[in-house]
């Protein structure tokens, strides 16, 4: 699962760097190139299944620049300003950390070329950052000691240096990373739209956070499998890249199945791609979703997505039962469906789908 | 001490709480192995694969109460397949056929059916209080067939479980003369309950003392629940999205205020602003607030409403509360031991999140802190040291800084000195969490300081196999040890095999060990289960065909005295 996340290659070197005089100022550098470093993204199991590039600028792993990198300016300056005034605080009473500062200059001393590149990184995050240049100086001066920054010089050594950070943390999304729980996930990335709330009714506002999350979770069930899976419906945009991860995700846990029915849906399960034809009807199976009124609707109905008309897709019968909280305007699809379920099509009569019988 | 009757020593031991004691005073003689395992109704069982159930049944026949874990606990993260194991059905059976008067069970992240639960339900007369923990596979239906069959059941208690909503009512399946619960948590289902049928089993329960409703209960509901429990302890409320100009919040305000007992308040899934003010009545009280579910609370608002909280021993709540807020918690909460900030953004560096001055501030201003849970985006070595010397009485330490690799942006070295500060001030340390740009120097400032470390969870850390040699070297206390993505391999784990007997796990995925080394360790070491997780398709086909060479993607190692499992999935391979 985690094949993807290489770590072979590009870690030793960087592993060897850090004795040699790691060049630090190529982090600086690299979120200007916005490489896709930054290891922190969604976690989720769904994630290496086909999430589209993201959205946002994606910041260096070892982003020095961490603070200006915040798009908000007032926020640059905020931070730049409380860490000087964190600086401020500590120092009458806690020599000792200035001491271990002079510890940590003396271990750059020692080695020369990273202090060198460190001091020149320091200047190059300095430089970054957009306004207080005075703060800035009086920043470096209390903690790093003269720096004689040129940005240009450190980026020839950025992007040699960049190359192999991107190699090991190319792009991939870490499963499981940060340690935090599934729900969580969910509920984060709404406090940045907490603000929407206010104007709004409180539940209106909590459905319009949950519209700007950038995942959403779902369970889907397949019949006569016991153990489910979820789902990030936000990672797709068509009734087909849906389906085709549906069958991924089950096509370990179906042929692991053993059919106990007729010989011709034992045929079925040995083929590799059990969970075809989901959408047309055509399949061993079809996906159906349940909406927030707890009724069972055919998947396909509805166009995906509400902005583009998409009339003309197949109509997807997936009979997948999307565990969806809030209304998402942005795909009129995800935002209907609550549960995914895949059932197998000779059960369909019996089962009550709403627009079955239409 | 032997010539005292069985009685007497059986009271004495009545007066060892833990199960460490009890397990130590068992193996000093015979005769007291037989008196303490008769005499014990408390049975802990850490990792359910260590133990048959049917062997815990048989050395404590007395058994009253059970707490079982299952799944590794890097199963939260989703690093573990669903379907890996942890089933609670042959503890309950054994249960039900050895101990039939079991009165609490408790369950962590472990696989829980409907079956199950209604089982467990027929078959425990005296059945009182069952908590299920980060567990799954189980319905509405399954607490509705517990609702219907406990007759006496206090505690119902349900902690960020997996529920599948099958629309049953199962709030309605209290019997009317169920007047005996305590504490009913179902806080983390997502379906809709009757709102009537709540308010009558609160206000039928007179011992009602902790209630957490879910997101789903209105805050008209609240109200009338608050109105009618005015005893209660520890409330979670439902939704709390209420708009502070209407009567529906005036009377809110008043319920709480005669609220005199509370002191533990949690929930707030939506709450508007403004609308914690109906809460400043018992801020004075509370000893523990969570409101890491509410991300719609601004800063602000939270921040008024810590300002009043004198008396705050826990403390959970979401980054967005920024470095300004933490300053009002040091300044204001004094008595805070417990403290946990998660990441309310987690896309993107947050707009507003918090720094190392906020946990700076947090070390000076609260000098009874002990257990802390900390994501943030930076931190730097000079905060740690600060933290280290303002705070020696960590028990748990746990940062997570979201970046992996992230070294000291303002030194840009290793998080190494930091940590070591740590390790070596807080002589208690139990539970420590590393992230950050981490060498093998922390690793031996672990090994050398961090004598009382009993779970360590690393990731993204390291340079070479010396880093874990120096943790399993130097941790005499080490249980569980958890590892994802660092260059440990083979020499490493082979390095000192005896030592995974005195430890209950060792978790160890994306990290340089070899389907080789395992099976070396698994030679080796008889008494350990060498599992190895493999998940790339047609697993089960290719043992045979993988090399020796090939990296173990995920690899659990736990000490067991029952064999191999026999309930293993295909892709689990026990070596």
């Amino acid at each position: 699962m985690e094949e993807e996340f290489t770590r072979g290659e590009g870690r030793p070197r960087l592993l060897d760097l850090v004795p040699n005089g790691r060049d630090w100022g190529s982090y600086a550098a690299a979120e200007e190139k916005k490489l896709e470093l930054r290891l922190g993204l969604p976690g989720g199991e769904d994630w290496p299944a086909g999430q589209e590039k993201r959205e946002h600028p994606v910041e260096s792993v070892l982003s020095l620049g961490h603070i200006s990198k915040v798009p908000k300016s007032t926020n640059v300056n905020a931070s730049s300003g409380t860490k000087r005034g964190f600086l401020g605080q500590v120092e009458p009473k806690t020599e000792g950390i200035l001491i271990d500062y002079m510890t940590f200059q003396q271990q750059q001393l020692q080695q020369p070329q990273l202090g060198f590149l460190q001091l020149q990184a320091k200047g190059k995050e300095s430089l970054q950052k957009t306004s207080g240049s005075a703060e800035q100086q009086s920043l470096e001066g209390k903690g790093c000691g003269p720096h004689a920054a040129h940005a240009s010089s450190t980026k020839n050594a950025a992007v040699a240096h960049t190359t192999s950070q991107s190699r090991r943390a190319a792009a991939t999304p870490v499963v499981g990373w940060p340690p935090v729980r599934s729900f969580r996930m969910n509920l984060a990335g709404t406090a940045a739209k907490a603000s929407a709330e206010s104007q709004n009714g409180s539940s209106e506002g909590a459905k319009k956070l949950e519209n700007d999350r950038k995942s959403l979770f779902v369970k889907i069930n397949v019949d006569g499998i016991p153990i489910g899976r979820k789902v990030d419906l936000k990672a797709y945009d068509s009734y087909d890249k849906l389906s085709l991860a549906v069958d991924e995700l089950f096509r370990g846990l179906m042929a692991a199945q053993v059919d106990p029915l007729a010989p011709s849906t034992r045929k079925n399960s040995e083929e590799k791609d059990v969970l075809v034809g989901l959408l047309d009807g055509s399949g061993e199976y079809t996906l159906v979703y349940e909406d927030d009124e707890g009724d069972r609707m055919l998947v396909g109905d509805v166009p995906w997505d509400s902005s583009s008309q998409k009339g003309g897709n197949q109509i997807i019968v997936w009979n997948i039962l999307i565990l969806l909280l809030p209304l998402i305007t942005c795909s009129m699809f995800v935002s209907m469906a609550k549960r995914l379920r895949v059932l197998k099509s000779s059960e369909l009569s019996a089962s009550s789908v709403s627009s079955f019988f239409v | 001490m032997t010539y005292f009757p069985e009685e007497v020593v059986e009271h004495i031991f009545d007066f060892l709480g833990s199960h460490r004691d009890r397990n130590a005073v068992s193996t000093v003689c015979k005769a007291w192995y037989h008196v303490e395992r008769f005499s014990r109704r408390n049975v802990f069982v850490g990792n359910c694969y260590a133990i048959r159930p049917e062997r815990v049944m048989a050395r404590f026949p007395g058994m009253k109460s059970l707490s079982v874990k299952g799944k590794p606990h890097f199963a939260d993260y989703n690093l573990v397949p669903y379907d890996w194991g942890g089933f609670a059905l042959p503890w309950i059976n054994a249960a039900v056929r050895r101990c039939p008067g079991l009165e609490d069970l408790r369950l962590k992240r472990m696989v829980v059916t409907d079956d199950d639960l209604d089982l467990l339900a027929r078959s425990f007369p005296n059945f009182r209080s069952l908590v299920l923990v980060s567990c799954e596979g189980f319905s509405t239906d399954g607490l509705a067939a517990i609702a219907t069959y406990c007759r006496g059941l206090r505690e119902l208690d349900l902690q960020e479980n997996e529920v599948e909503d099958h629309g049953r009512q199962w709030l309605s399946c209290f019997h009317e003369s169920c007047t005996s619960l305590v504490s009913l948590n179902f806080a983390c289902l997502k379906g809709e309950v009757n709102a009537g049928v709540l308010e009558r089993l609160v206000a039928r329960c007179p011992n009602l003392r902790s209630l957490k409703l879910n997101r789903a209960v209105s805050v008209e509901s609240l109200n009338e629940i608050v109105a009618r429990a005015p005893y209660l302890v520890d409330l979670g409320t439902g939704s709390f999205a209420v708009d502070h100009h209407t009567d529906a919040y005036q009377r809110l305000m008043n319920s709480f205020s005669k609220c005199k007992s509370l002191s533990s308040l949690s929930g707030f899934w939506e709450a508007s602003p403004h609308c914690l003010d109906a809460v400043y009545p018992v801020c004075i009280n509370l000893t523990v607030l969570n409101m890491s579910y509410a991300p719609a609370i601004q800063a602000d608002d939270l921040i008024k409403l810590i300002s009043l909280c004198f008396k705050l021993q826990k403390l959970w709540v979401l980054d967005c509360i920024g470095d300004k807020g933490l300053a009002v918690v040091a300044s204001t909460c004094k008595e805070l031991q417990e403290l946990r900030v998660f990441p309310s953004d987690i896309y993107g560096a947050g707009a507003t999140s918090v720094t190392e001055e906020g946990l700076v501030a947090i070390s000076s201003g609260c000098p009874k802190l002990n257990s802390l849970l900390y994501f943030c985006y930076q931190m730097t070595n000079a905060a740690l040291i600060t933290v280290a010397k303002n705070c020696p009485h960590f028990t748990r330490f746990r940062l997570c800084i979201l970046d992996p690799w992230k070294p000291d942006p303002v030194t840009n070295q290793p998080l190494d000195e930091g940590f070591g500060a740590i390790v070596r001030s807080c002589k208690n340390l139990r539970r420590l969490s590393l992230s950050g740009l981490l060498t093998d120097q922390v690793f031996l400032y672990i090994g050398l300081y961090a004598k009382c470390l009993e779970m360590l969870s690393i990731a993204f850390a390291g340079d070479s196999d010396k880093g874990m040699v120096y943790i399993l070297k130097g941790c005499k206390n080490l249980r569980k040890l958890e590892i994802r993505d660092c260059p440990f391999g083979d020499f490493a784990l082979l390095n000192d095999v005896a030592k995974y007997e005195t430890m209950r796990s060792l978790w160890m995925s994306s990290c340089d060990v070899t389907l080789g080394g395992c099976k070396a360790l698994a030679a080796k070491m008889p008494r350990l289960n060498v599992e190895i997780i493999n998940e790339s398709e047609g697993s089960d086909k290719l043992e045979e065909n993988i090399s020796d060479l090939h990296k173990a993607e995920k690899m659990y190692v736990y000490r067991t005295v029952a064999g191999p499992r026999n309930d293993a999935p295909d892709f689990v391979w026990t070596l």
